[in-house]
């Protein structure tokens, strides 16, 4: 495969959709565990918000949610600027509209797994830690969060795959990642099918990458034990 | 100091869920070192009120005081009584074991984490502090060699000892246990028992709820029989046991021993 010097430009784009990918991954995980709180909440408003939350975005494509918040973003921005007389057009940058997009649409998705993970856990396991005396943040983190971890980590791998390939979404908003410069490559070689098959290629690399490490945590996470949870 | 304060006292104990009365009153008194052992038909209110003294359960009315401390309960929505503050609550919950029917061992830490974990944080013990003990607690239980196990790996009478084990190393003031012995296999139900007999000897305090008759009767100071939500008799086991006033509780006692 004959990459004519565009390799680097593919390397370069590649290294985006990497760093896109992982900083959407870390704020979509923290949606998706606010989500799951939300919607197992006492409170009926926060388990509104929480059902809201997921129905809206998981209804709407994700490129959609890309558009949306690039324009909308920067809609929003110019006019909260106008308040204090500033008129020129302001741009928000494609890679930061990238991960609001692709982080919302994860965590809506996570808010799914965790929920489920969250009900699978028995109401024992918080029971004994706070029957120890333990607080509502000591339980969650060093007891209920370690086991939600390892039942959804799974799913959660799943959701990180299809967030991998999502991120060829923000191309359209001018990032550029690796679709983005696959294509950029292509219209200057007149060579489409080696740039796209080279993408392709690294694409699949990632999410093999990304499988990989994921049945590590797995392995990681899974003690001697899985039985017990009585 | 030397007056006598009762370990563990329930004042006039309520709790309803939605229009069912579960609990309809109840008061008990447990001096240091008493035994008394809960008996009732299934749906008696024996878990419910267990689980009342430590909260788990919110009550809708009454008082539960702990070596002469009130917990102290405000209105919470629904009618049910809540801590008024949490950390009180904590504190009283770290001086209070409870011993689940299902064990709770959490599965995903080993043996020695299990019974650590509160020590250190909890009570902030140095980790070495909290290592000694749970050795010395593990030895007691008979199970040393699992220090390092996880709870998916031993019987159900191991992992209710270590449970066992886990409530101790807080060294409560009161030991609260919910029919432990009744998840298990009927092989492993003595192994349990005998722990629980040598704590009774050493003078603690604990609440038992049990199906175990003739363990209740060999080691309770009191027995206390409840029925719908309300203490239908309560005397020495010599009392509850071979006379009692009650033609329900006779009629239980001959069903129950066999
Ligand atoms: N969370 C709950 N919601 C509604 N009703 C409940 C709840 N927990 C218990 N009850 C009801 O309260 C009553 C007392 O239950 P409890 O578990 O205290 O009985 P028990 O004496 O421990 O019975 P068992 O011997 O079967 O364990 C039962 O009628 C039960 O159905
Ligand atoms: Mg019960």
């Amino acid at each position: 495969m004959d990459l004519q010097g565009f390799g680097h430009l593919l390397l370069s784009g590649a290294w985006v959709t990497v760093k896109l990918a992982l900083t959407s991954l870390a704020f979509g995980l923290l949606f998706g565990l606010i989500g799951a709180a939300a919607k197992l909440s006492k409170f009926r408003f926060a388990r509104i918000l929480g059902t809201l939350y997921t129905t809206l975005v998981r209804g709407i494509p994700e490129l959609l949610l890309v558009l949306s918040i690039y324009f909308g973003g920067s809609m929003l921005l110019m006019w909260l600027a106008s308040f204090f007389g500033y008129t020129d057009y302001i741009e928000i940058s494609a890679f930061a509209a990238g991960v609001a997009a692709l982080s919302i649409a994860f965590g809506a998705y996570a808010t799914e797994v965790f929920r489920a993970a969250l009900i699978e856990l028995p109401k024992g396991q918080w029971e004994s830690a706070y029957a120890l005396g333990m607080t509502g943040p000591q339980t969650f983190f060093r007891i209920i969060l370690p086991q939600v971890w390892r039942l959804a980590l799974p799913g959660l791998g799943n959701l990180f795959q299809v967030l991998l390939k999502d991120t060829a979404l923000v191309s359209v908003v001018g990032l550029d990642e690796l679709m983005r410069q696959a294509y950029v490559a292509s219209g200057s070689t007149k060579e489409p099918f080696t740039f796209y098959m080279a993408a392709a290629f690294i694409y699949l690399g990632l999410t093999a990458i990304a499988t990989a490490s994921t049945m590590l945590m797995e392995r990681a996470s899974n003690p001697v034990s899985r039985g017990s949870r009585a | 100091m030397s007056q006598a304060q009762p370990a563990l006292e329930l004042v006039d104990i309520y709790k309803s869920y939605g229009n069912l009365e579960v609990l309809k009153g109840i008061s008990l008194k447990a001096n240091d070192g008493d035994v008394i052992s809960i008996l009732g038909s299934s749906g008696s209110g024996k878990s419910t009120l267990l689980r009342c003294i430590n909260l788990l359960e919110h009550p809708n009315a009454g008082r539960i005081i702990v070596a002469g401390e009130e917990l102290e309960l405000k209105p919470a929505k629904d009618g049910y009584l809540d801590a008024a503050s949490r950390p009180q609550l904590e504190s009283m919950r770290s001086r209070i074991g409870f011993v689940f029917q299902s064990f709770n061992l959490w599965p995903h830490k080993t043996i020695l984490d299990n019974i650590i974990e509160a020590p250190m944080r909890v009570l902030k013990q140095p980790r070495a502090q909290a290592v000694a003990r749970a050795e010395e607690l593990l030895a007691r239980v008979g199970l040393a060699d699992k220090r390092n196990a996880y709870p998916g790996n031993l019987s159900g009478g191991q992992q209710q000892r270590i449970a066992i084990a886990r409530a101790l190393a807080m060294d409560p003031q009161v030991l609260l246990f919910d029919e432990p012995t009744s998840a298990l296999d009927p092989e492993l139900v003595n192994e349990v028992l005998s722990v629980m007999h040598s704590l009774a000897d050493e003078g603690r305090t604990m609440l038992i709820v049990t199906h175990e008759m003739r363990f209740a009767r060999e080691v309770s100071s009191q027995v206390v029989f409840l029925h719908q939500g309300q203490i239908e008799e309560i005397g020495s086991p010599e009392q509850v046991f071979d006379n009692p006033k009650s033609a329900r509780v006779r009629d239980f006692m001959s069903s129950h021993l066999s």
